[in-house]
């Protein structure tokens, strides 16, 4: 009753390296957690921290799974479940949205293009849309997120399409 | 009150008091009858400060303060009774009430619940806005925890009692915001977690959203059953605990109340865990001196406390051999109820329900161990904890302080006060030591009291000198303080010979299972009564009891025998983590 599945060796030797070196970069230090779980976050092609990871982490830091687990969810930046190739975020801030004409095409223009709504992620798996706390972007409105990088200005229809060509 | 201590002036709602220095708000109003309402304070956890239930008013700050967290100071004025304070705490319960699932009938902390006993005393009705609660199912996938996420109040007390108590923090806040909901990493079930079914949680929880699994109707089949002897044990700690829900002190001893409450429920026969526990004595005792002669494994550790087993087993799988393999008190009596006591009341094992009345959890949990049985049947049938008793002696309507007194039923009712004080934490070691000096010596052991494993303290320890070696012993309650020693044992370098471990604050008697609003003062009330029934009690220690000397005559031989190991020992098994990593 108590016995949980054991999975055997759930990363791979190269992964586990990988891992590992993010973990020294950090001198092994639990409070550094958040660092070290974007960069573990972005070893990995759909942006998120999965399962066995996160034990990993706990394991190596000395740390209860919980910790980590309650990292990954609570920042946006974080994820514990598979996320897009491109997770693109969209800031929720008023400041960003005080240029309402440009905000509202921003969203409607990449929820057209996409066809999908915030939450959801693409039939390719390759964008997401999400929605996100302030990233101090406010003077180059409107913006996005992808993957740490802010693409700024995106104050028309073509620019908007121009960047998602880009992102392959 | 220490007198050199500094002293602080002030007034509540115009009650001019004096306080020491460091006071918080919410103690300086309660030495004055003011009560001020509080969801996520607990008087024994670190302020946490997230309910904001306990705003009040001090003249001069513009904003409301924290009664739990805020110190007093020279001359503040405090206001707990404001319209902006009633208002606010008024708001703060409607918006929890929003967020939660509002079936108080068939809830099982209905009239036992902290935000509906605010809610009432706020006159609170219904509520004024429109409900945004999350249908969630009930998570009830193993016998002990049940969580019900719609009742949440995301208080966090579960998280503390879990982290802080037991150092194993199962439970965490995940999300953010209106997001944020108290869950296991990746939402696991209790059991697939580090959790080790302790309850702790569920006793700390102010409302219906960790309660322990709910077995008093199986009870009430089984006793409506004709076809069926039902037989219920009671262990030594459930009868300090029981009184507190009847509006007695806590501690008060109602043994005998006890017995007459489950006689008039209906069981054929009320037998006592002590008795179970005299038994676990002879055997732990002697496998101790057969490991200290025989050069077994040592330090030797006390195995009845059924989540420092799974502890073990989860936490620490290299160390397995150094438990006891004698079961505990509850599994010893259920063995021995559906084998010599089945002989001699000529029934078959089948026939007979056997129910424990504990004051824990995990003992659902150790009840449904596969191990724990024989020939297709379990030795315990249904575990009930104290407070699922408390709901079935209300259920028939009887008030515990008014009933007269009984004695349980023999042969397995009989028990000495070293039986007794396995409900304390130190009690076992005790308990074992006034059996194993007899044993050794040869002598009889005039002074039955070791003082040193008393106590409210995380380790005791001592040293017991036998002849020929001195014994060292040491003994830890709630699992924290377990891993300090655990730590040693598994690099080798533990000094101690003998160690006993409850994974409860003070041994059994603050189980998981016990009367919600159990708080460590409490605790220290309980340990006091066991300690005051095994002081008057004519036969203290557990060789001496009759009964257990005519079971070995008549049916076991002696310690250890085949037939011994055969129904009152066990092994125990490395649990598998989720994930194995070099």
């Amino acid at each position: 009753m108590l016995t949980a599945q054991t999975k055997e060796y759930p990363l791979s030797a190269e992964l586990q390296a990988k891992i590992d070196l993010v973990l020294e970069s950090h001198d092994n230090d639990p409070t550094q957690i958040v660092g070290i779980l974007l960069e573990v976050q972005d070893l990995n092609e759909r942006h998120y921290v999965p399962e066995p990871t996160a034990y990993y982490l706990a394991d190596r830091l000395g740390i209860p799974v919980t910790n980590v687990f309650d990292c990954l969810s609570f920042y946006s930046e974080l994820s514990a479940t598979p996320r897009a190739k491109y997770p693109i975020q969209v800031c929720s801030s008023p400041a960003c949205r005080v240029n309402r004409i440009d905000t509202e095409r921003l969203l409607n223009t990449l929820q057209n293009l996409l066809d999908i709504k915030i939450g959801e992620i693409t039939y390719d798996g390759r964008f997401t849309l999400e929605r996100t706390t302030c990233y101090g972007a406010c003077d180059r409105a409107p913006s996005v997120r992808i993957n740490g990088h802010v693409y700024d200005h995106l104050d028309s229809i073509e620019k908007i399409e121009a960047l998602l060509r880009s992102l392959k | 009150m220490n007198e050199s201590q500094e002293m602080v002036k002030l007034t509540i709602n115009n009650i001019p008091i004096e306080v020491p220095k460091g006071t918080k708000i919410m103690q300086a109003a309660q030495t004055i009858g003011i009560d001020i309402p509080h969801l996520c304070y607990h008087e024994d956890q670190r302020i946490k400060a997230h309910c904001r239930l306990c705003s009040v008013e001090v003249t001069g700050k513009k904003r409301l303060l924290a009664a739990c967290s805020t110190e007093v100071w020279e001359g503040m004025d405090v206001h707990t009774d404001t319209q902006i304070v009633r208002d606010t705490q008024v708001s703060i319960l409607q918006l929890m009430l929003a967020n939660h699932h509002k079936d108080c009938l068939s809830c099982p902390r209905n009239q036992n619940c902290d935000l509906q006993r605010l809610c009432s005393r706020f006159n609170i009705l219904e509520s004024h806005l429109p409900s945004v609660v999350k249908e969630e199912p009930r998570i009830e996938t193993n016998p002990s925890i049940v969580r019900d996420p719609s009742k949440c109040i995301r208080c966090g007390r579960c998280i503390r009692a879990c982290k802080d108590v037991q150092g194993i923090a199962a439970l965490t806040y995940a999300g953010r915001s209106s997001d944020i909901v108290v869950t296991t990493a990746f939402n696991k079930p209790m059991e697939a977690t580090d959790c080790i079914l302790c309850g702790q949680c569920s006793l700390v929880c102010p409302t219906g959203a960790i309660v322990e699994k709910d077995d008093t109707q199986k009870v009430l089949d089984a006793l409506q059953d004709n076809t069926k002897h039902v037989i219920v044990q009671v262990a030594p700690s459930v009868r300090v605990a029981l009184g507190d829900a009847f509006g007695l002190e806590p501690g008060a001893i109602v043994t005998g109340q006890m017995v007459t409450a489950l006689k008039l429920l209906g069981f054929d026969k009320v037998f006592d865990t002590n008795f179970g526990a005299d038994l676990t004595i002879m055997e732990e005792g002697h496998e101790f001196l057969h490991r200290l002669n025989n050069d077994g494994v040592l330090p030797m550790m006390t195995s009845c406390s059924p989540g420092w087993v799974n502890y073990m087993e989860k936490h620490f799988p290299s160390c397995i051999d150094h438990l006891s393999s004698a079961k505990s008190p509850m599994s010893m009596f259920g063995a021995i109820a559906k084998t010599y006591y089945a002989q001699q009341a000529g029934l078959k094992p089948q026939e007979i329900v056997t129910v424990s009345i504990m004051p824990c959890t995990a003992k659902k949990f150790e009840a449904a161990r596969p191990e724990m049985g024989r020939d297709g049947y379990q030795d315990v049938d249904i575990v009930l904890t104290t407070r699922e008793l408390i709901k079935l002696i209300k259920y028939v309507g009887l008030s515990i302080g008014k009933l007269p007194e009984n004695d349980f039923d023999s042969p397995l009712g009989l028990a000495s006060g070293a039986g007794a004080i396995f409900g304390a934490t130190g009690g076992v070691m005790e308990a074992a030591l006034r059996t194993v000096y007899e044993k050794v010596t040869g002598k009889t052991l005039e002074k039955v009291e070791f003082m040193d494993v008393r106590g409210f303290d995380g380790i005791k320890e001592a040293t017991i000198h036998l002849p020929g070696r001195d014994v060292r012993i040491a003994v830890a309650h709630t699992l924290k303080n377990a891993r300090k020693i655990m730590e040693q044992v598994k690099k080798g370098t533990s000094p101690y010979d003998f160690i006993e471990i409850m994974a409860c604050p003070g041994g059994c008697i603050g189980g998981g299972g016990q009367p919600i609003g159990t708080t460590n003062a409490i605790r220290k009330q309980r340990i006091a009564a066991l300690y005051e029934i095994d002081r008057t009690l004519p036969i203290r220690k557990s060789h001496e009891n009759p009964d257990i000397q005519t079971l070995y005559q008549d049916f076991l031989g002696e310690p250890l025998s085949e037939r011994a190991h055969e129904l009152l020992h066990t092994h125990y098994h490395k649990v598998d983590k989720p994930y194995q990593f070099d």
